[in-house]
C-alpha cells in the first residue's frame, strides 16, 4: 500500500464509521474520528497480526482501552479482512456482537473494553508474560485523554516501568475534549508528558492526524531501552468533518441526514486532494 | 461468653489452608514454569514468600494497587500464563471489583482470584478488613466460578483443579488451621458437595472455615440427642451442586446453611432460592452474619458471638427438629 492510498483509506475509514454511526443512530463520532488515524496505521503499517490466525501467539497485541471509540475499531478491522464489512450493518441491533464496545466475539478483538482505565493494566501484564517468554511481539494500548484521572491507570504507570516494558506502547489519543467539556477543565491533565517522564516513561509527542509521522513513532520503539513507551497523540475530535472539529455535541452524537449527506461530500472532497 | 476452643480429637489437625495453596503452588511451578502468582504487597499473608525465592520470575508484584493487581493478572492469563492474583478478600474483592467484572469474567481470562484471610479471619482490625460481601458479590458476576474450601485436602485439591481449569474462579481463603474433616471421603469435585459426615436426620450445609463448627455441632447432636445430621462442605457456592440439594430435601428434615459472610446473598439464600422454587418446605434457617455493624473480636468471638459455633448450631439444630 502507497503512501496516498494510505491516506486514501483514512478518508474512506471516516466515511465508513460515520455511515454505520448514521446508520445504528448511536455511536461515538468525535473520538471515533479522532482517532482513526492512528488505526489506519497501527493495523496497516505497524501491528503484525493475521486476520487469518488472529490468535497467534506471536502476533503483536492491541486493546483499545477508549472502547466507546469502537466504530473507527470496527470499520478499521473488516477492511482490514477481519470479518466481511457487512457484518456491521447490525451495529447495535437485537443480539449483534457489533455494540457500542468492542468484544471478544468479534474476530480481531483482544478484550471486551469500555469502562475506562482498564486497557492499560491488562497491557502491562500482556507485556510482562512476553517479557517473561521472551517474546518479541509488542504491546498496544489506545488511551483518551479524558480516562487519564482515572486510578488503574496510574498503577499501571508505575507498574509498567518498574518493569522496564520497553515491548508496551501506550497511544493517548489526546484530542483535549469529553462528554462535559475541555479536559484541562473537567479535570487537569495538562503537562502529561511531565507527569509520565516522571512516572519513568519515555514519552514522544506527534501529530495524530499525520500518517507518516505516526507510522515514524510507532515502528521506531523503543524510544529508551527498559523504559516504557507514551506516545501523545495530538488530535481534534471530530477531525474530517468540518462542522464536528472540536465541537462538544459531536461527543456521541448522531448527524442528521442533511448532515450526515454534508460530511460525506466534504470528506469526498478530502480524498480528491490527496 | 464461652468459647470453643476445644478441638476435636478425632479429627487430624491440619494447618492453614492459605498455606496449603502456597505449598501446592510451589510444587505446580516446580513443573509448571507458567505458574504465576500476582502479589499486592500480600506474599506474606498469603504465605508465598518461599514461593517467591524458589520462583522469581514466577511471582509479579504490583504493590499495593488492587485494581492493577487484577487487570495485570488479566493480561498474564490472556497470554497463556496459569495466574492467581492474590489479595486479602476485602480488596480483593471491592477494590478491583470492575477489574473482577470486566477483565477476568466478562473476558473471560483464566484468572483464579485468590482472596486470603477472608471473611472475619483479620478479627480486630475491624469491617475494613472483613470480606462478608463476596459471596454476595462474586454470586452476581457470570462466568466464575467460587470456591471455599474447608480443609487442606480440599485447598489443595482445588489449587490444583484451578490450575488445569482454564476458567475465572474465585478463590476464598482463611488463616486459621483447619483439621482434615473426613478421613475417609476423599472426593473433590468442584460444583459437588463434599459430605463430611452421613446422617438422615438433618443436614447441615456449611461452606469454608464454618464446616468445622458444623462438624462438632453434628457430633453433639449425636452423642447428646442421638441425631444423626449430614454434614455437607459446600466448597462451590456457584455452580451450586442442586443435585445434593435435591437429596438433602427428600425427606423434609430441617436444612441449616453456615457460612462466614453476611446473611444477604450468600450460601443460604442461593440454598433457598433454589430449594423454595422447586417446592420444598424443610425446616430451614440461614446461620450468617447479620445485617449490622459487626460485632468487634476475633474471628472466633465473632463466630461464636453470631451462633456460627457448636453451641450455636447445636440450638438452632434442636428448635427446627423441635426437640
Amino acid at each position: 500500500m502507497t503512501d496516498k492510498e494510505l491516506k486514501l483509506k483514512s478518508i474512506y475509514l471516516r466515511k465508513n464509521l460515520l455511515k454505520y454511526i448514521y446508520k445504528a443512530k448511536a455511536g461515538h463520532t468525535g473520538g471515533s474520528l479522532s482517532c482513526v488515524d492512528t488505526l489506519n496505521v497501527l493495523y496497516n503499517r505497524v501491528l503484525k497480526i493475521d486476520p487469518e490466525n488472529f490468535r497467534d501467539p506471536d502476533r503483536d497485541r492491541y486493546i483499545q482501552s477508549k472502547g466507546h471509540s469502537v466504530e473507527a475499531l470496527f470499520v478499521t478491522l473488516a477492511d482490514r479482512g477481519f470479518y466481511p464489512e457487512s457484518d456491521l450493518e447490525t451495529l447495535c441491533q437485537y443480539q449483534s456482537h457489533y455494540i457500542g464496545h468492542p468484544t471478544k466475539k468479534i474476530n480481531g478483538i483482544e478484550q471486551n473494553t469500555g469502562a475506562l482505565g482498564h486497557g492499560l493494566p491488562i497491557c502491562v501484564g500482556e507485556a510482562i508474560a512476553a517479557k517473561l517468554d521472551k517474546k518479541s511481539h509488542r504491546v498496544f494500548t489506545l488511551m483518551g485523554d479524558g480516562e487519564l484521572p482515572e486510578g488503574s491507570n496510574w498503577e499501571a504507570f508505575l507498574a509498567a516501568a518498574h518493569y522496564k516494558l520497553d515491548n508496551l506502547y501506550a497511544i493517548l489519543d489526546y484530542n483535549k475534549q469529553q462528554i462535559t467539556g475541555a479536559t484541562h477543565e473537567v479535570m487537569n491533565t495538562d503537562s502529561v508528558r511531565e507527569k509520565l517522564e516522571a512516572f519513568g516513561w519515555s514519552v514522544k509527542e506527534v501529530d495524530g492526524h499525520n500518517l507518516t509521522a505516526l507510522e515514524e513513532v510507532l515502528n521506531n520503539g523503543p524510544f529508551e531501552a527498559g523504559k516504557p513507551n507514551f506516545i501523545i497523540a495530538h488530535t481534534i475530535k471530530g477531525k474530517g468533518v468540518s462542522f464536528m472539529e472540536g465541537v462538544m455535541k459531536w461527543h456521541h452524537g448522531v448527524p442528521s441526514p442533511e448532515q450526515y449527506e454534508q460530511a460525506q461530500k466534504e470528506l469526498d472532497q478530502a480524498g480528491v486532494l490527496i | 461468653m464461652q468459647l470453643d476452643v476445644i478441638e476435636e480429637k478425632d479429627l487430624k489437625m491440619g494447618k492453614a489452608n492459605q498455606e496449603v495453596f502456597s505449598k501446592t503452588m510451589e510444587e505446580l511451578a516446580a513443573t509448571d514454569r507458567h505458574i504465576i502468582a500476582v502479589t499486592s504487597d500480600s506474599r506474606g499473608s498469603g504465605k508465598l514468600v518461599p514461593f517467591g525465592q524458589k520462583y522469581p520470575n514466577q511471582i509479579v508484584e504490583v504493590g499495593i494497587a488492587e485494581q492493577n493487581l487484577v487487570g495485570v493478572a488479566a493480561g498474564l492469563a490472556s497470554a497463556g500464563k496459569k495466574t492467581f492474583a492474590v489479595s486479602p478478600a476485602c480488596f480483593l474483592t471491592a477494590r478491583s471489583l470492575e477489574q473482577i467484572k470486566n477483565d477476568v469474567a466478562y473476558s473471560d481470562n483464566p484468572v483464579t482470584l485468590v482472596g486470603i484471610s477472608a471473611g472475619v479471619s483479620y478479627g480486630t482490625l475491624g469491617t475494613t478488613h472483613h470480606s462478608l460481601h463476596d459471596y454476595a458479590v462474586m454470586r452476581a458476576i457470570n462466568n466464575l466460578i467460587i470456591v471455599a474450601p474447608a480443609d487442606n485436602f480440599e485447598t489443595e485439591q482445588a489449587v490444583r483443579l484451578a490450575a488445569a481449569l482454564n476458567k475465572p474462579l474465585y478463590m476464598r481463603l482463611g488463616k486459621k488451621a483447619m483439621p482434615f474433616l473426613s478421613e475417609s471421603n476423599h472426593s473433590f469435585e468442584l460444583g459437588k458437595g463434599r459430605i463430611v459426615r452421613e446422617g438422615e436426620d438433618m443436614a447441615i450445609i456449611a461452606t469454608g472455615e464454618t464446616v468445622y463448627p458444623a462438624w462438632k455441632a453434628a457430633k453433639s447432636l449425636e452423642e447428646k440427642y442421638g441425631v444423626n445430621a449430614a454434614v455437607i462442605s459446600m466448597h462451590t457456592i456457584k455452580p451450586l451442586d442442586t443435585d445434593l440439594l435435591d437429596k438433602l430435601a427428600t425427606k423434609g428434615n430441617p436444612i441449616i446453611t453456615v457460612e462466614e459472610h453476611m446473611v444477604n446473598g450468600g450460601l443460604g439464600e442461593a440454598c433457598a432460592s433454589y430449594l423454595f422454587q422447586k417446592g420444598a418446605r424443610n425446616p430451614f434457617h440461614i446461620m450468617a452474619i447479620p445485617d449490622e455493624y459487626t460485632v468487634t473480636g476475633s474471628q472466633l468471638e465473632i463466630f461464636t458471638h453470631y451462633g456460627i459455633s457448636r453451641k450455636g448450631i447445636l440450638e438452632k439444630s434442636i428448635e427446627l427438629l423441635k426437640l
